[in-house]
């Protein structure tokens, strides 16, 4: 039986939305996942160059273009690697394979005759004059995709495996990269006024006061509760939206208040209650331990605020964006705009890292309603600090209780993860909605709230049944229905709160029986995969030296398989306590299969772990009655050169394993690496995230 | 108003009515984009360029302070032909992800290379901890600015 193909096929089966043979010689890939900082063109680049037998030089990537490029949904959840990394390897190898038939057909001899050696044919060993150029026209490109060429045996990979450099970076080091960085003359700047929330009404402007402010020419549209200032001059636009926000009334604005910043505070709201697994048993588990975790709302915080490029021109309008993915982008603004698909291109430029779904749609939006109300005007509108921090939709604050029934050894025979959380996934078209759209008059219905379903790898139910031998075990998910703040994807999604409770739940079962953390979950983990890398990375950190608890210093273990069925990593962190936590050291082993670039995929695993300590250390989005309120570095601090740990990561041999993505499988382990470490070094337990000096003080009482 | 500086070895004069950045004259009068904007407030540490050789934050310094000073920007670390042995460095090393924060990161490296051409780890970090990088590849950047003093060092004897 042939394996179903990758959905990113499915949805684009056409062989000329993936592979071009360019005039220049050389092989045009085009994906729509786009690069992110994660290296994925490059990855990408490699497998083709892979399958095809062709130098690494003789690929061209073009990536999130809506014309000329496949639609697979958004760059997220680590599909990358995984979904469109298998659509270009199946593409590739029917091609080449039609390729050896045309010419095995010139040469008069079988195709299996024909080698390929750096995109030359060679029969028998000798070179014939033909290669992919040469036929390339007889190759019928029109035709669906059937997948059913057999790839290359993964023993036979030669590109893939190797370090190749980053393709984007060399730009990155020399100041020539980003979206941000287009000024053509002629651009028109552009600057938004936020509407304070859904719903919220604009009662007066008081465009003179503002006029007054930002000296200089600019024009206000303004459009329902839509307000943008336009100019040449970047400066004078910037001001204005700056005063605007002193100079608006608005009515129907929802006030927030601090209770609700906290996760604490989703218990008790209405909720939709998702049970999934086992039905509970009709008495309560003998041996019941329970104990509840949280983590709060946190932000995407990418270091560039978002930016986007419009112009009208002749009918149609061409987007460039740094959002996760120009398809759905094109399809949401369509809709939002009421105006057909075909009128709308949306190409990806680079823009700073985004960890999920954070501003980079909505400037667009803002972008793309500003252009079509000024035809032929190149705009760019690039948001400011502040709109960023207190408009792009934050990661869901989460409250989780695990109730645990023990066997008479003291090992986890029924388990129940309870979670409380609102939706993961708000993006446009899919629970939510672009920002300019909900301030125009006709704003989209508000969408009732969904969250991944398990079986889709969850969101807020991402990674709460834990990897071990527990009998019987079931998700109870209260989603939250009217959250304070728009939440939407975070990287890991619910992977790192929840790996988070399940682990720290782990040290603590172990220690009411008098067990080593390691040897507790040894005696419970019967997925080699994941034991592996437990006594690997113990050995690596010398787990058999750690010391006795309440010194000031510890050792905690964390270890998850991402989503339960993608990359596994497990990770050692060592801290020290001085009223302040600080991760001193880091040692992680992963297992993402077949690597396709493994220094790469190492920059990946260290990225997420420095991501996951900031913020279980840091990070806390706050509110007050105008809003989100930590709208800068200093009320919304991350971590800093000085607080980074020196790292270990290490990934062992795929073998023959399937690649699997990397971006987002180190940060549940080292939450709960760190959690562990921290309690490990207190002799008490902090369960609550971010772990601030006034926590460590009061776990210590 | 009219203005002169010398940026990257080059004397440039702008003209700007009222206060203006030295970051958005950098940015939208002279096309010298690799300077980022960040944040506005000098917290991130994306807009850092050096002023008569000190690292200074772009973002919110006034262009009038800097009339007749000398203003060096990522564009002008790099020759036409080669580039600067930390650009180099940050390559070998792959010392970036985003590579948003990178522009910034490098100018501060340079003048701390520029001043102690054999830093220890401790003081690298403190050069560059006003820095904020989201990706975190701080251990990378930190080898690659090891890499490039090691490297100058080598060259300059």
């Amino acid at each position: 039986m042939t394996a179903p193909l990758p959905t990113s096929l499915v949805d684009n089966p056409r062989l000329d939305r993936w592979i071009r043979f360019l005039p220049d010689r050389t092989v045009r890939i085009a994906t729509g996942k786009v690069e992110i900082g994660q290296g994925i063109v490059t990855a990408l680049g490699q497998i083709a160059a892979d399958e095809l037998d062709l130098p690494y030089a003789r690929v061209v990537v073009l990536s999130g273009n809506t014309d000329e490029g496949p639609d697979e949904l958004y760059t997220s959840s680590s599909h990358s690697i995984e979904i469109g990394g298998s659509a270009v390897r199946l593409v590739c190898a029917e091609v080449r394979a039609k390729a050896l038939e045309r010419v095995a057909l010139r040469l008069n001899c079988s195709p299996t005759d024909i080698t390929v050696a750096e995109g030359r044919f060679i029969q028998n060993g000798v070179e014939t004059g033909q290669d992919y150029w040469t036929v390339a026209g007889e190759i019928d490109l029109s035709q669906n995709v059937k997948g059913t060429t057999a790839p290359k045996a993964t023993i036979a990979y030669a590109i893939v495996g190797q370090d190749i450099p980053r393709l984007d970076l060399p730009a990155k080091v020399s100041g020539a990269a980003f979206i941000h960085d287009v000024l053509e003359p002629g651009t028109l700047h552009a600057r938004v006024l936020r509407q304070p929330n859904r719903g919220a009404r604009l009662v007066s402007l008081d465009e003179a006061a503002i006029r007054r402010v930002a000296k200089g020419e600019f024009r206000i549209l303004r459009e329902a509760n839509f307000v943008a200032f336009v100019g040449k001059e970047e400066g004078v636009v910037n001001a204005a939206a700056i005063a605007a926000e002193h100079h608006a009334e608005w009515d129907k604005v929802r006030r927030l208040t601090p209770e609700q910043q906290e996760a604490a505070w989703l218990k008790g709201q209405p909720s939709e209650d998702r049970p999934y697994g086992v039905p509970a048993p009709a008495m309560a588990p003998r041996n019941l331990v329970q104990a509840t975790y949280s983590r709060p709302y946190v932000a995407h915080a990418s270091l560039a605020p978002s930016c986007a490029l419009a112009e009208y021109l002749d009918g149609h309008l061409t987007i460039q964006s740094h959002g996760q993915g120009m398809h759905p982008l094109r399809r949401n603004v369509a809709a939002a705009l009421g105006i057909p698909i075909e009128s709308i291109t949306a190409k990806h430029l680079h823009g700073a890292g985004c960890y999920g779904h954070n501003g980079a749609d909505d400037a667009a939006m803002d972008t793309a309603l500003i252009a079509m109300r000024l035809p032929g005007e190149r705009v760019r509108v690039r948001w400011r600090r502040e709109e960023e921090f207190a408009f792009e939709p934050v990661g869901p604050a989460m409250l989780i209780t695990l109730h645990v029934g023990l066997d008479e050894l003291g090992y986890p025979a029924d388990w129940t993860t309870e979670i409380w959380s609102p939706t993961h996934v708000q993006r446009p078209g899919s629970g939510g909605a672009l920002l300019a759209a909900e301030a125009l008059a006709n704003p989209p219905a508000p969408a009732k709230p969904t969250d991944p379903p398990v079986e889709r790898g969850g969101g807020a139910t991402r990674n709460a049944i834990p990897l071990y031998d527990v009998p019987a075990h079931r998700i109870l998910h209260h989603l939250t229905q009217n959250p304070p703040i728009r939440t939407s994807a975070l990287r890991g999604l619910g992977a790192l709160p929840n790996v988070f409770a399940i682990e720290s739940m782990l040290d603590d079962l172990a220690a009411r029986i008098g067990q080593d953390p390691l040897a507790y979950r040894l005696a419970i983990l019967s997925d080699p995969r994941a034991r592996r890398l437990l006594e690997q990375v113990a050995e690596r950190c010398g787990w058999a030296s750690r010391g006795t608890a309440g010194t000031g210093k510890g050792l905690g273990l964390g270890l998850a398989k991402y989503k339960n069925k993608s990359a596994y990593a497990a990770v050692v962190a060592a801290v020290t306590i001085d009223e302040e936590v600080r991760v001193e050291r880091i040692w992680c082993v992963a297992d993402a299969g077949v690597v396709v670039n493994p220094d790469g995929a190492r920059n990946q695993l260290e990225g997420g772990i420095v991501q996951a300590i900031s913020w279980t250390l840091k990070e806390q989005v706050r509110f007050d009655g105008q809003g989100i309120s930590s709208r800068d570095w200093e009320s919304y601090p991350i971590l800093r050169f000085s607080e980074v740990p020196e790292m270990q990561v290490e990934l062992v041999d795929g073998a023959g394993n399937p690649p699997l993505g990397i971006g987002e499988c180190t940060c549940g382990p080292t939450a709960a690496a760190v959690g562990n470490a921290v309690a490990h070094a207190l002799g008490a337990r902090i369960h609550d995230m971010p772990f601030t000096r006034e926590r460590v003080m009061k776990a210590l009482l | 108003m009219s203005i002169s500086f010398t940026v990257n070895g080059e004397t440039r004069s702008v003209e700007l009515e009222g206060s203006t950045s030295l970051l958005e004259v950098l940015r939208n009068h002279l096309g010298l984009t690799g300077t980022r904007f960040g944040c506005g407030l000098e917290q991130c540490g994306s807009c850092m360029v050096l002023v008569d050789g000190e690292p200074m934050q772009a973002c919110s310094r006034d262009m009038a302070t800097v009339a007749g000073r000398s203003v060096t920007t990522i564009e002008g670390l790099s020759t036409k032909d080669s580039l600067h042995p930390l650009q180099q460095a940050f390559l070998d090393e792959q010392a970036g992800q985003c590579g948003y924060c990178l522009s910034g990161i490098l100018i501060s490296a340079k003048a701390l290379l520029d001043r102690n051409p054999n830093p220890s780890r401790t003081e690298i970090v403190a050069a560059l901890d006003r820095h904020l990088c989201r990706c975190g590849a701080h251990q990378r950047i930190l080898k690659a600015v090891e890499r490039a003093a090691s490297a100058m060092r080598g060259r300059s004897r």
